[in-house]
């Protein structure tokens, strides 16, 4: 197991410990999302999943 | 007299709000031109895979420890640099590995991004939806990402490299929209930290965006 690999998961445990707190906050801090938020979130993600898709079948 | 004062006030939250959205994107193009020219030079002076994790390491210690403090300076606009100039040099060697197997994956990764960011920026601004609801999706979705990522460091299962990709592409679009609302409905009023976010959900859209691509063309 080379160092770099080593580096990069400590690198990403770290951010795990770091955004953990957070992560606790925000879930009981955010206002809870109605039916039509959600639709207006599921939107524009169907549209980036369907253009990533377009990217992939263009390489 | 009292409704006089009301709307002066709104009016000054509405005029300050459109002032922080100016300087965020403003401030954004500036930290992407120079991250560019940072990338640029990661990739012209062939770093190795060490090199770019330990400027990843210095640039994630400034975002934690030293952004948050200087934000409300004037000296958070060079600490903001350094830390976007460290991360664009730290894409070098993936930059230089795609690069010398197929150019065009890097173009395509970076149109793109560019699309999606534009898209959902202005999909966010011009509804005016106030996603703060997705809060907690984003933040949970980062720390499953992270887990499965430190999961699969040790793995190597190309599956779940790619649905770890697939997932960060989805998060940072939730985090694009969530941090665009949260500049117009007046959650963030410090443009230095907006761009900092919308910064590193540009280059982990990017970089996301560059291995599913090079995955699907067999690289």
């Amino acid at each position: 197991m080379d160092w770099v690999k080593i580096g990069s998961a400590v690198l990403l445990a770290a951010m795990l410990i770091y955004l953990f707190p957070r992560a606790k906050q925000a879930v009981q801090n955010s206002p809870k999302g109605s039916a039509s938020d959600w639709m207006g979130f599921v939107i524009p993600i169907v549209a980036v999943v369907l253009f990533v898709i377009l990217l992939i079948s263009l390489v | 007299m009292q409704m006089n004062t009301a709307v002066t006030r709104s009016q000054e939250a509405i005029l300050a709000t459109n002032k922080v959205i100016k300087n965020t994107y403003i401030l954004l193009s500036m930290a992407l031109i120079f991250s560019g020219f940072t990338a640029f030079l990661g990739v012209a002076s062939g770093i190795g895979h060490g090199a770019a994790l330990v400027a990843d390491i210095v640039a994630i210690a400034i975002l934690w420890f030293v952004l948050p403090r200087t934000a409300n300076t004037a000296a958070g606009i060079p600490v903001l640099f350094a830390f976007t100039g460290l991360l664009g040099f730290g894409l070098g060697p993936v930059l230089n590995y795609y690069l010398s197997v197929n150019p065009s994956i890097v173009m395509t990764a970076l149109g793109g991004t560019g699309v999606i960011f534009l898209g959902l920026s202005g999909y966010a601004l011009t509804t005016r939806k106030d996603f703060s609801f997705l809060g907690g999706f984003v933040m949970i979705g980062m720390l499953v990402v992270l887990a499965a990522a430190i999961l699969n460091i040790f793995l190597g299962v190309p599956a779940l490299f790619l649905a770890l990709n697939a997932a960060i592409i989805l998060i940072m679009s939730a985090f694009i929209l969530w941090e665009t609302s949260s500049l117009i409905h007046g959650g963030e009023t410090n443009y230095i930290m907006a761009a900092a976010g919308l910064f590193l959900s540009i280059l982990n859209l990017f970089q996301a965006l560059l291995h599913l691509l090079g995955a699907f063309n067999n690289e």
